[in-house]
């Protein structure tokens, strides 16, 4: 059987191993890519949100060979700790992480989101937004402030 | 500038936005073996065989049993009472009985598949009603693992002298903390030295534990916390059970071994919230003084005791409120049933026994026919209130500021008329309600607790200029590191960039104690700022003044270390001279200064379907002095939304004594969605001996959505449901 190809991060990666390895797996096992979390293993958390083709994802529920050939975006794919993304700017600004086992995961939805709706985002539209992930220790108000903040400088750029 | 009262950057930020900070499993560990845990199917029993499937590779496996313990089968804790693994009995579902480890993780679930254990199956009490009803006797003589009593005044007297005695029972259920990391643990052996890493609250707790079970002294065990994704209690005593079972592994097979936990074993083997039932007999004069308090507390301390005499002290001692009463009765005790054991969640046992007194008081205003407000105001602690216990409250008493706040930005008195208004109107599609409560919380460890504990913190300096705090309080997630960088910075007057938090880590770091009780900013800080303000006067006499610049410290290092690799200072706690406590009689100082929070809960209910929304969450917290003012209401919102879980939404359900929601499908905490937007007020009544006024924040938070919002339904519904969670199948039941 010939390898599974998809790219990660901007990588093309090849994986020859069972076909359904869970996605998850594959990126902290195989790849090493750890920033990917998992919480609950049965997609009800969003710790292991990626993006798969620019929409957000449980990799936890999705095996190696239903994403040949596309492209898995993880958190390593933002910003570094000199050099923080926009978003993650706004998340250190606003005290949007905590304990940050869920920040990864809610990092890629909101990056989507951002993606999606840029200076449009609102409270409501970031909360609907980040439905799928759970956090246990902000009670979320923190996150969307952190979200918006970045929202906000988005728009600023623009214009 | 002072760092104290800003709102710093999050030392680990960078690390966890970017994926980088690494959390137990994140960590390669070569030639790691794979742990997993044989659990009792049974409540209670004796294990006649343990039987392994001889079809199986088990040259492949480390076993380990009972029989493979060095030291004592032990989780030491407080009462000796919980083996680290099941030997010949059982006493709860999900107890453990052997260990299995494999180099590959599915094998070793794979040969978890292939253990089957015989039992000879024991009569079991399964609730706390069945305990205490004693339908069969399975712990000690009684089922009893702790009771006390507290006692002020004559409640017969009180009573007597009532105009209206109002009666009311309510329960609580368990709670689950949720934490999105699983308890994760790892150890080896390096150079004679056991090491311990992982999730954890509480290094000296789990190296306590570890020196019976190896039999070994501190220098031969090292316990280091790894990045911790979240506790709240949950990762107080538990890790002592998992760091055994992992370094168990790691001897009998000369590797290193990693047990990871998924949800679902997470879920169903370690410990949740007592559930408890409070029963309240109270008595007022017309005028809506109180006169007497008879309050009886029933805990579920699951099968071993480990924190529950703890738990059960700081739910007693909360009980009767944040009011002033000359006659008080407070009756308490926890019993053991064959479930697993409860334990350390946020509030720790004050939750339990807030939300009952607080919701008593819809009850008691129905029977006066008043509006439960005029009553807090009546009684509600200020300066020179005398409590339950005959402490004398002699500062830092915000609770009327937060009852008051909260009252006028949640507009309470306008919406509760405009809500009796809405509620009339059979077109609309809701019935709406508002309701409050206010508690005390006290902050530091019950009673004489912090002065058997004798935390020590410090800061050191090393020759070549590097500034560390040094304290085995964790980071897990309320801000720690940061928080103590602040405290240290201020108290040298030095910047706050120039000081390191060392990695709590038993080797490297004194015993500050555990990450509980609210005690790590107030009490562990505390013993920061008096060690940094001791270094700050070393370094003016080693160098004649402060160092201005990195190179300067680094000369100062130098003339201070003299050749040492390090000027260490190190304090101790001291107990407040004014502070006075009795153990044996419960009478005095139960904590040396509480902190004080209110809360309004403004909601709707669905008249279809009885789903509960709440719209908006108005709180006020008198927590001192807010070191952190982001931070701090990042606990607030944080621990509220998990009291809002507990009021709503989260209900460990059991079966045959084990959860069987044990996954995040149906164990329900609360969503983006689920979450109202919070209004948040902090308020500062310093206490004179918190650094820079600091009390408690931590646990505060989780103890008022409750008593609000169960209070907002009865208006909403017009009944009071006196049980948690309030889900629209309970709403039914009352409408029906």
């Amino acid at each position: 059987m010939s390898p599974i190809v998809l790219t990660v991060n901007g990588k093309r990666r090849s994986f020859g191993g069972p076909a359904f390895t869970r996605l998850i797996d594959f990126l902290r096992e195989t790849l090493r890519l750890t920033g990917t979390k998992e919480g609950c293993g049965e997609g009800e958390c969003g710790a292991c949100t990626v993006l798969i083709d620019g929409a957000p994802v449980n990799s936890c529920l999705v095996p190696v060979c239903s994403v040949a050939g596309a492209k898995v975006e993880t958190v390593e794919s933002l910003g570094a700790p000199e050099k923080l993304s926009r978003l993650q700017q706004g998340f250190l600004d606003c005290a949007g992480a905590q304990c940050g086992i869920c920040t990864p995961g809610m990092l890629m939805s909101a990056h989507a989101h951002l993606k999606a709706k840029g200076a449009k985002a609102d409270d409501a539209s970031v909360r609907e937004a980040i439905s799928g992930n759970l956090c246990r220790c902000t009670g979320y108000q923190h996150i969307v402030d952190s979200v918006l903040c970045a929202a906000r400088k988005t728009a600023k750029r623009k214009r | 500038m002072p760092s104290v009262g800003r709102n710093e950057r999050r030392r680990e930020g960078p690390e966890k936005l970017t994926g980088r900070a690494l959390y137990l499993d994140d960590h390669s560990i070569p030639g790691c073996l794979h742990g997993v845990t044989v659990r009792s199917s049974i409540p209670r029993g004796r294990v006649k065989a343990v039987h392994f499937d001889p079809a199986f590779p088990w040259e492949e496996c480390v076993v380990v049993t009972a029989k493979d313990i060095p030291g004592r089968n032990l989780v030491a804790l407080i009462e000796p009472d919980q083996p680290l693994l099941a030997d010949g009995v059982v006493n709860h579902r999900e107890e453990p009985i052997a260990l299995i480890a494999h180099a590959d993780r599915a094998r070793a679930y794979e040969a978890l598949k292939r253990v089957t254990v015989e039992y000879e199956p024991l009569p079991a009490v399964l609730t706390l009603d069945e305990s205490a009803a004693l339908k069969q006797v399975v712990y000690k003589k009684d089922n009893v693992i702790k009771s006390y009593l507290i006692e002020r005044g004559s409640v017969e007297e009180g009573f007597a002298r009532a105009d209206f005695v109002v009666e009311g029972e309510y329960r609580v259920p368990a709670q689950e903390q949720a934490y999105i990391e699983n308890n994760a643990m790892a150890a080896w052996e390096e150079d004679g030295v056991m090491v311990v890493t992982g999730s954890l609250q509480c290094p000296y707790y789990v190296l306590k534990a570890m020196k019976e079970i190896l039999a070994r002294p501190a220098d031969k065990i090292r316990v280091v916390q790894t990045v911790t994704g979240g506790g709240f209690g949950g990762k107080e005593e538990y890790p002592s059970m998992l760091a055994g079972h992992c370094a168990l592994l790691a001897l009998k097979a000369k590797r290193p071994v990693k047990m990871v936990y998924d949800r679902h074993e997470d879920m169903a083997a370690t410990t949740k919230r007592h559930p408890a039932l409070v029963r309240h007999k109270t008595g007022l004069t017309k005028d809506g003084r109180l006169v007497a308090q008879d309050i009886e507390v029933v805990m579920d301390g699951g099968a071993y005791a480990t924190l529950t005499s703890v738990v059960l002290s700081r739910g007693t001692l909360h009980a009767a409120g944040p009011y002033e009463c000359p006659n008080v009765r407070v009756r308490s005790r926890a019993v053991a049933t064959n479930t697993p054991p409860n334990g350390a969640f946020r509030g720790f046992g004050a939750p339990q026994t807030l939300h009952a007194v607080e919701l008593h008081w819809e009850k008691i205003a129905a029977a006066m026919n008043v509006d439960a407000l005029q009553l807090r105001r009546v009684n509600l602690f200020k300066v020179g209130s005398v409590t339950a216990t005959g402490q004398l409250l002699r500062e830092s008493v915000g609770a009327s500021d937060c009852l008051e706040t909260v009252v006028k930005r949640s507009d309470y008195a306008k919406k509760r008329r405009a809500y009796d208004a809405w509620n009339k109107d059979p077109k609309k599609p809701t019935w709406r309600g508002i309701g409050l409560s206010v508690v005390h919380h006290g902050a530091g460890f019950t009673g004489s607790g912090e002065v058997y504990l004798a935390s020590r913190a410090g800061v050191a300096l090393t020759r070549d200029g590097g500034l560390f705090v040094l304290a085995a309080s964790t980071e897990i997630g309320q801000g720690t590191n940061t928080m103590f960088a602040q405290v240290a910075s201020d108290a040298l007057g030095l910047p706050m960039d120039w000081i390191q938090v060392e990695t709590p880590d038993t080797h490297k770091v004194p015993d500050s104690g555990p990450t509980v009780a609210s005690r790590t900013c107030m009490v562990v800080g505390g013993l920061v700022q008096r060690a940094a303000t001791r270094l700050k006067a070393d370094l003016e006499a080693a160098y004649g003044h402060l160092p201005r610049t990195r190179a300067e410290l680094k000369a100062a290092a130098a003339a201070l270390c003299a050749g040492r690799a390090a000027h260490r200072v190190e304090m101790e706690f001291e107990k407040p001279k004014e502070v006075t406590w009795d153990d044996a009689t419960y009478r005095g100082d139960a904590y040396g200064v509480y902190s004080y929070g209110a809360f309004a809960a403004d909601l709707e209910v669905d008249k279809t379907t009885y789903e509960v929304r709440v719209l908006k969450a108005t709180t006020a917290q008198d927590i001192g002095k807010a070191i952190h003012p982001l931070f701090a209401e990042g606990q607030i919102i944080g621990g509220c939304t998990q009291g809002l879980g507990w009021a709503l939404l989260e209900e460990p359900v059991y079966k045959d004594g084990v959860m069987v929601n044990a996954q995040l499908t149906n164990y329900v905490i609360p969503t983006s969605l689920d979450t109202p937007p919070f209004d948040v007020v902090v308020i500062e009544k310093p206490y004179s001996r918190g650094p820079f006024g600091a009390k408690g924040v931590g646990e505060l938070p989780m103890d008022v959505p409750g008593p609000a919002v169960a209070a907002a339904i009865k208006q909403a519904v017009g009944r009071l449901i006196p049980v948690l969670p309030i889900t629209p199948e309970r709403i039914a039941k009352a409408l029906s």
